[in-house]
C-alpha cells in the first residue's frame, strides 16, 4: 500500500498527490512514469511522474479527471492509500547538457514538464517555458515553473490570464521575434502535442513529445501501447514515452487511445447510478 | 498392485463443453478418491522407473504412486513435494504426455499411468486439508534475491528457503505468479491454486515484493548494494511478437499476452465490476497454434465471442499445442484454419478491425525447426470478416534486467547465457533460468531450471561462507 502523504487541489479537476513510494523514488528520473492501480478492482493506468524526493522516498503525481479511474483517484484523501504504485517506468527524458530548450506544457501536461525543467536548469541549460490552459483557473504550477525557468510564458485560450492563444502560437511569436532554441519538448493532450509537431517542423526545431498510450503492464509485455514512429512500431512503455514529434503517427495514436471510449462511458453511467462502488 | 497389466486409464471427468464455455470454471475436474486409487493401482512398480527419467524436477514418481495406491496421501504428498514446490500447478499444466507418461512402460501396450492426474490429486488433497507446518530449518545468514515470480523463480525460492536462506522474490506486476497468473487461463489453472502455492512459500519464510520492476525500480547493482549475496533472474519471455503486416495497429488487434492479461489477471470478463475493459467482437481470429493460441481462442469464447478461429500457417501435424488442449478447443467449437496465413488487415473509418486477408499455404522442405516450411500459394488470397485478431506467435526474453546490467552475457536473440550445471551467468553471484535463458518453453522446464539454479546458488554461497 502506498500512502497519500499530501493532496493539493490544483484546479477543480486537477489534483496533486505526494505518495510514499521509496522504491519508485530511488531511481526516478525526469520524464518517467508509474503504473497505478487504485484498488483491488482497479485497472492499471500510467501516470507521468511530476516530482520526486529521493531522501523522503516520495513521488508526486498530478491527475486530471478525464474518466472513471482518474475520477476515483481524485476522490482519495490524504492518509488514504493506493494499492499499487510501480515504477519508475519508461526511458528518462532525453535531455541535452547545454544550449537552449523551449518547454511546452499543455493543461495537466505542465506537471510532468516541471521535473524536466528542473533537471535542465540543474545542468545549466537555458529554459524557456510556455505553459497553457483553456482559462486562468485551469493553469497549474505557475509558481513552480517560474522557479525553474529562465523565462516563463502563460497562455490561455480565452485570454483570462497571460497570452491569449495556444502555446504553439506563443512559440511562433517568440521564434518570429528572433528567439533561438536548440530543442523543444512538449507534454500535454494529444492535439496539443500534434499541433506542436506541426508548428516546429517548418522551423526545423528538434522536438520531443511524451506519448500517453493505453497500457496494461508498462514493462513491454503486452504491446497495448504500440505507437508508429517513423513507420516503425514502438512500445510507448519501454521504447518511450519520448519520441521525435515529427516522426509520431498522431492520428493512429489518437485513435488507439479511443479504443475503450464506449466502455468508459458505460462504467461512468453505472458509477453515477450506483455510487462509487460501480 | 496387480500382476496383470491393465492398459486402460481411468478417465477424468470434465465439465460439459456446451456448459463450460459460458464461464471460466476449471474444465478438468480431477479424480475422485475411488478413481485415483484405481488409476494408481495400474502401476506395475518398475525396478528402474523410466518415468522418473522423464521428469525435469525428478519427482520420485514410482514411490508416490505406490503411496497413492495404498491410500497414504500424506506420504504421497511428502514424496511429491520433496522435489516439486508447485505440484498443484504441474499436475494441471505439465505436458506429461511428452515427459513422465511418455516413458511409462505401460504406454507401449496401452495408456501410460496418468501421473499428472495423480499428482494433481495429491496436491489438491493438501489444499483441502490445509498446509503442513512449515519446516523448521537452521537459518543461514545469507540473502538471495529472486527476480520474477513465475515458475522458475517460485521453484528457486522454495528450494532456497528450504535450505534456510533468507529469500526475497521481486515481482514487477501487482500479483505474484508470473505467467501462471497473467497467462494461463482460470479454466486450465485456477488463480486460487497459484495463490495457494505462493502462500505456501510465504509460510516457509519467503518474502514477496510486488510492484518491484528489477531493471527499473532497482538494478542488479542496487540489489548487491542492499546486501543480497546472490541473485536469480527468472524474468521469463514476456515480450510479444507481432507479424509486421499492414493494419496491425488497428483497434481490436491484441497480442495474446495483452488479451490474456486483461482477462486472467485483471478479470476484464467481469467489467464493469472490475474496472479493466476488454474488447471482444462476434468473430475472433487467433493466429498461431500453440497452447497460448488455444488459451486465447477458448478465452474469447468465454468472454462473449460467437466464433473463434485458429489461423495457422502450418498444418495440424506441426501444431505445438498439447493434444489435450487441442481436443478441448475442438469440443468447445473453436474453428481451425490450417495452412492459412494473414497478409493484411482492413479497418473501418474509425480504425476498428473489420476483416483480414489471408493466403493459403502449402508445406515445402523442412526448415531449421525440422518441420516442413509453409510456402504461400500464389493467387489463393481470400478475405474473412473478423472483429478481433489475437496474435499468439510466441514471445521473446524480457530485456529489462540484461539491459541494465551489461556484464550479464546474452545471446543475439536476448536469452541470458548460463552454465547448464549451475545456472550461473557471466557475472559472479548472478544466476538465471527459465524462459529468460531458453526462450519460451514450458512451466516444468522453467521449474527444472529454477531447481538447478537453487543448488548452484547453494554451492556458491557455501563457498562464500568458506
Amino acid at each position: 500500500m502506498y500512502e497519500i502523504l499530501r493532496k493539493e487541489d490544483l484546479t477543480d479537476i486537477t489534483k496533486l498527490f505526494e505518495v510514499n513510494a521509496p522504491l519508485v523514488a530511488r531511481n526516478a528520473e525526469p520524464g518517467q512514469f508509474v503504473i497505478v492501480r487504485i484498488d483491488e478492482k482497479g485497472e492499471r493506468i500510467p501516470l507521468t511522474i511530476a516530482d520526486y524526493d529521493k531522501e523522503k522516498g516520495t513521488v508526486t503525481i498530478v491527475v486530471q479527471e478525464v474518466g472513471f479511474t482518474s475520477a476515483m483517484l481524485n476522490s482519495l484523501r490524504e492518509g488514504q492509500s493506493i494499492v499499487d504504485f510501480a515504477g519508475p517506468l519508461g526511458r528518462p527524458a532525453p535531455l541535452p547538457k547545454e544550449g537552449s530548450v523551449v518547454l511546452l506544457g499543455g493543461g495537466f501536461g505542465v506537471a510532468p514538464i516541471y521535473p524536466v525543467a528542473k533537471e535542465l536548469r540543474n545542468r545549466g541549460v537555458k529554459v524557456t517555458s510556455i505553459i497553457g490552459a483553456r482559462r486562468e483557473n485551469l493553469v497549474i504550477m505557475e509558481k513552480e515553473m517560474q522557479s525553474v525557468s529562465d523565462k516563463l510564458y502563460v497562455c490561455t485560450d480565452d485570454g483570462s490570464t497571460g497570452f491569449k492563444g495556444f502555446v504553439t502560437q506563443k512559440l511562433e511569436e517568440l521564434v518570429a521575434g528572433g528567439e533561438k532554441f536548440d530543442e523543444a519538448i512538449a507534454i500535454g493532450p494529444m492535439p496539443m502535442m500534434r499541433a506542436t509537431a506541426k508548428t516546429t517542423k517548418p522551423m526545423e526545431l528538434k522536438t520531443w513529445v511524451s506519448v500517453d498510450p493505453i497500457m496494461v503492464d508498462g514493462t513491454g509485455m503486452c504491446g497495448a501501447c504500440r505507437v508508429t514512429v517513423a513507420g516503425e512500431v514502438k512500445f510507448g512503455c519501454v521504447d518511450g514515452p519520448f519520441f521525435d514529434a515529427h516522426d509520431v503517427d498522431f492520428e493512429e495514436a489518437h485513435r488507439r487511445n479511443l479504443m475503450y471510449r464506449r466502455e468508459e462511458e458505460h462504467i461512468m453511467t453505472v458509477c453515477r447510478r450506483g455510487g462509487d462502488s460501480a | 498392485m496387480s500382476d496383470k497389466i491393465n492398459p486402460t486409464r481411468v478417465p477424468m471427468s470434465e465439465q460439459d463443453a456446451k456448459e463450460r464455455i459460458s464461464d471460466f470454471r476449471e474444465v478438468a475436474l480431477g479424480y475422485t478418491v475411488e478413481e485415483v486409487r484405481r488409476e494408481a493401482e495400474r502401476c506395475i512398480q518398475c525396478k528402474k522407473p523410466k518415468c522418473e527419467d522423464g521428469c525435469p524436477v525428478k519427482v520420485p514418481i514410482r514411490d508416490f504412486v505406490m503411496a497413492v495406491a495404498e491410500g497414504d496421501d500424506e506420504k504421497a504428498l511428502e514424496l511429491v513435494k520433496s522435489t516439486n514446490s508447485l505440484p498443484a500447478v504441474c499436475g494441471r499444466v505439465c505436458p506429461q504426455e511428452e515427459q513422465c507418461e511418455a516413458k511409462c512402460v505401460i504406454s507401449k501396450k496401452g495408456d501410460g499411468i496418468s501421473i499428472g492426474r495423480l499428482e494433481r490429486f495429491v496436491a489438491d488433497w493438501e489444499m483441502q486439508r490445509g498446509p503442513a507446518k512449515p519446516n523448521v530449518v537452521e537459518k543461514k545468514n545469507q540473502k538471495v534475491a529472486i527476480v520474477g515470480s513465475g515458475p522458475a523463480g517460485l521453484t528457486c525460492a522454495g528450494d532456497l528457503a528450504r535450505l534456510g536462506y533468507d529469500v526475497t522474490v521481486f515481482e514487477a506486476l501487482h500479483a505474484p505468479g508470473g505467467v501462471l497468473i497473467y497467462g494461463i487461463p482460470e479454466f486450465r489453472l485456477p488463480n486460487r491454486v497459484v495463490h495457494y502455492e505462493v502462500e505456501n512459500l510465504r509460510r516457509n519464510g519467503v518474502r514477496i515484493e510486488t510492484n518491484a520492476v528489477i531493471g527499473k525500480s532497482l538494478t542488479v547493482d542496487d540489489l548487491f548494494e542492499d546486501g543480497f549475496d546472490a541473485i536469480f533472474v527468472g524474468t521469463g519471455a514476456g515480450l510479444p511478437r507481432f507479424m509486421g503486416i499492414p493494419g496491425e495497429n488497428l483497434n481490436g488487434v491484441y497480442s495474446a499476452n495483452e488479451f490474456l492479461t486483461r482477462v486472467n489477471l485483471m478479470r476484464a470478463d467481469c467489467f464493469p465490476e472490475n474496472h479493466t475493459p476488454v474488447n471482444v467482437g462476434k468473430r475472433v481470429a487467433v493466429v498461431g497454434a500453440g497452447n497460448t493460441a488455444m488459451d486465447s481462442a477458448r478465452t474469447a469464447l468465454r468472454a462473449g465471442a460467437e466464433e473463434a478461429h485458429i489461423i495457422y500457417r502450418r498444418s495440424e501435424t506441426e501444431m505445438t499445442a498439447r493434444v489435450e488442449e487441442y481436443h478441448h478447443a475442438i469440443e468447445e467449437g473453436v474453428i481451425f484454419n490450417w495452412l492459412t496465413n494473414p497478409v493484411r488487415l482492413f479497418g473501418n473509418d474509425d480504425g476498428w478491425l473489420t476483416a483480414m486477408e489471408c493466403i493459403r499455404m502449402e508445406l515445402g522442405e523442412p526448415d531449421d525447426s525440422g518441420r516442413r516450411r509453409p510456402v504461400p500459394i500464389e493467387g489463393s488470397e481470400f478475405k474473412i470478416d473478423v472483429e478481433n485478431m489475437i496474435l499468439a506467435l510466441g514471445t521473446s526474453p524480457n530485456p529489462l534486467v540484461p539491459q541494465t546490467a551489461t556484464d550479464i552475457d546474452t545471446r543475439s536473440w536476448g536469452g541470458i547465457v548460463v552454465d547448464e550445471e549451475t545456472g550461473a551467468t557471466s557475472r559472479e553471484g548472478v544466476f538465471a533460468g527459465g524462459d529468460i535463458v531458453t526462450g519460451a518453453a514450458t512451466v516444468i522446464l522453467a521449474m527444472g531450471a529454477g531447481k538447478t539454479a537453487a543448488s548452484g546458488i547453494d554451492e556458491y554461497l557455501k563457498s562464500k561462507r568458506g
